[in-house]
């Protein structure tokens, strides 16, 4: 198994986040989190990729406990995040902000490493290339369309081989066409050996991609099924009906 | 891979052919409306007259590009200045003297960056605090008193010159070819540029924002001390009172260099001709007889250019 999380619970002050959630992702999978705004879907993510600090619980991954308490600490265990704002910094070029904070050096002045450019615009191009983009790695991010900005960030987060990706909202701010390339790139990551947690309000996109839902409501798991246990109208009813408190 | 004439073509479209443009219109009007003006003799006036607000605008560049500001500097070189003259008036040499000053700096901007990077203060009020705190305490250490200072190659560091040109200018053009060839080449500038853009995106992907701006604040306060080792070099003392108010000529140059003050943007070069526009305005101002005071009206007003520029510059862009 992948990851496994038991009993993880969060609060911020007096509101409750997350309560005693349990969950596992297995290789190859495609994990959705459906809920309505403030059931605790990003605070999930973000307390598995370091953001957040858990109150409680425990996180193994492959079978080995881990406990992350900075984004840089899950990235080097393999976890990558692709945030709902892209969290790209819009005045670097493409390949600076695949490698932000894991610049490749070299010794080029002396006793002081400096940046290896080259390398890593040509890393960079290489994993744009393999999303089928041809963009250009030295373009700054803020002349980009959303659909590029969001191939630089998905970008960044394949570009170190995570074994696992999260992914929170990549297709709320992407046109319908835009939407359903994601799709079909999550649907070719899933073969990588990668497992993907999935947080979107789409159900259309999740329904396409996920393997398995997970639905949280009041930051507790209420309800997990797989998509092959009913058609898609029958299953959407089943979370609109717990997203509503029926 | 970029060539050297894209990377020039870059920078003339990051700081815009206008500065340039302004800088030359400045240099051609006192030329004709002074005879005294355009020569080597007072060119090397502007160069001295440009080191110390230079210095502090080299480090100040490095600040507001990382999303921050320093209002302080004016008060570090003070507080710096004085430090490296009693040095000396204790019989430490130039050397133990300069080193004082940019150590002294350098750990006033550390603070500053700890008390904006940990406390989360906002940068204006921390800087603004400390500039008060630095500025009082140099005038209760010194009782208000000057600290003379007789060291000879101290001194010399201010007036002396080389081949007829000006230590100080000398020390002005390094410093900002050193920073300016090792920014884009080194962690540093890479992070300075990337926390001043996205801090938050710095911190998800792991960059240790708190401490990079322990070292912008302190690089930017150690260049502010330079800059008051400098100063008392050139008056020959080190007083509680120098460079009073240079915060304003500073962050002129800077803003009007093309530094955005929204951060993530801006060149160590246009600092450097955003430098020159000032002073050469200064200097052309005396050289017209134009009273002191409205050198002031002058730089405020050049100030709120560049502000205004610098937005619609930020607008015009994001339209297209």
């Amino acid at each position: 198994m992948l990851l496994k999380l038991n009993n993880i619970s969060k609060s911020f002050g007096p509101v409750t986040a997350l309560e005693d959630v349990s969950l596992e992702l297995n290789d190859n999978e495609c994990l959705g989190l459906l809920g309505d705004n403030g059931a605790g879907k990003s605070t999930l993510l973000k307390v598995l990729s370091g953001v957040y600090k858990a109150d409680s619980g425990t996180t193994y991954m492959n079978d080995k406990e881990v406990d992350f308490t900075d984004p840089l600490l899950a990235r080097e265990a393999g976890i990558e995040m692709i945030y709902q704002d892209l969290a790209l910094a819009d005045e670097l070029q493409a390949d600076a902000n695949i490698f932000l904070g894991r610049e490749q050096k070299n010794n080029s002045f002396g006793i002081f490493k400096t940046l290896d450019k080259k390398k890593m615009q040509d890393e960079a191009t290489k994993v744009l290339a393999t999303l089928g983009s041809e963009l250009d790695s030295s373009r700054v991010v803020n002349v980009m369309s959303g659909g590029e900005r969001q191939l630089v960030a998905v970008a960044r987060a394949l570009q170190f081989n995570p074994t696992i990706l999260l992914m929170d909202e990549p297709t709320a701010a992407l046109s319908a066409e835009k939407a359903s390339h994601l799709n079909n790139l999550i649907i070719s990551l899933k073969k990588k050996n990668l497992g993907i947690i999935l947080v979107s309000h789409r159900f259309s996109d999740i329904f396409a991609v996920c393997d398995r839902i997970v639905v949280l409501n009041g930051g507790k798991i209420a309800d997990e099924f797989l998509v092959t246990e009913g058609s898609f109208e029958e299953l959407s009813t089943r979370v609109l009906k717990i997203m509503a408190g029926h | 891979m970029k060539t050297l004439l894209d990377k020039i073509n870059d920078t003339v479209r990051e700081i815009g052919p206008g500065l340039i443009l302004i800088f030359v219109i400045e240099i051609v009007f006192f030329s004709l409306t002074s005879e005294y003006f355009f020569g080597w003799g007072n060119f090397k006036n502007i160069f001295r007259a440009s080191t110390i607000i230079g210095i502090m605008a080299l480090g100040q560049t490095i600040v507001i590009i990382s999303g921050g500001f320093d209002l302080s500097v004016g008060a570090v070189s003070a507080a710096t200045g004085m430090a490296a003259a009693w040095m000396l008036q204790q019989g430490y040499g130039f050397i133990t003297a300069v080193m004082t000053a940019i150590i002294i700096g350098g750990i006033i901007g550390v603070g500053n960056g700890a008390i904006t990077g940990y406390g989360r203060i906002n940068p204006l009020i921390t800087t603004l605090g400390m500039m008060s705190i630095v500025r009082g305490l140099g005038f209760i250490i010194s009782g208000g008193y000057d600290i003379a200072i007789s060291n000879k190659t101290f001194l010399r560091m201010g007036s002396g010159q080389v081949f007829n040109i000006p230590y100080v200018a000398i020390i002005l053009v390094f410093l900002f070819v050193a920073v300016g060839i090792t920014i884009p080449k080194f962690s540093f500038g890479r992070y300075m540029y990337a926390i001043g853009s996205n801090e938050r995106a710095c911190v998800l992907a792991g960059v240790r924002v708190n401490r990079w701006k322990l070292v912008f604040y302190g690089t930017c306060g150690a260049l502010a001390g330079l800059a008051g080792a400098i100063t008392s070099a050139r008056v020959g003392v080190g007083a509680p009172q120098i460079n009073m108010g240079v915060e304003l000529g500073v962050i002129t140059a800077v803003i009007l260099g093309g530094t955005a003050l929204t951060g993530g943007k801006g060149r160590i070069v246009g600092t450097f001709l955003g430098l020159f526009i000032v002073s050469t305005m200064s200097n052309g101002l005396v050289m017209l007889s134009v009273p002191t005071f409205y050198k002031y009206v002058a730089t405020g007003s050049l100030l709120l250019i560049a502000v205004f520029y610098d937005e619609w510059r930020r607008s015009h862009f994001a339209k297209r």
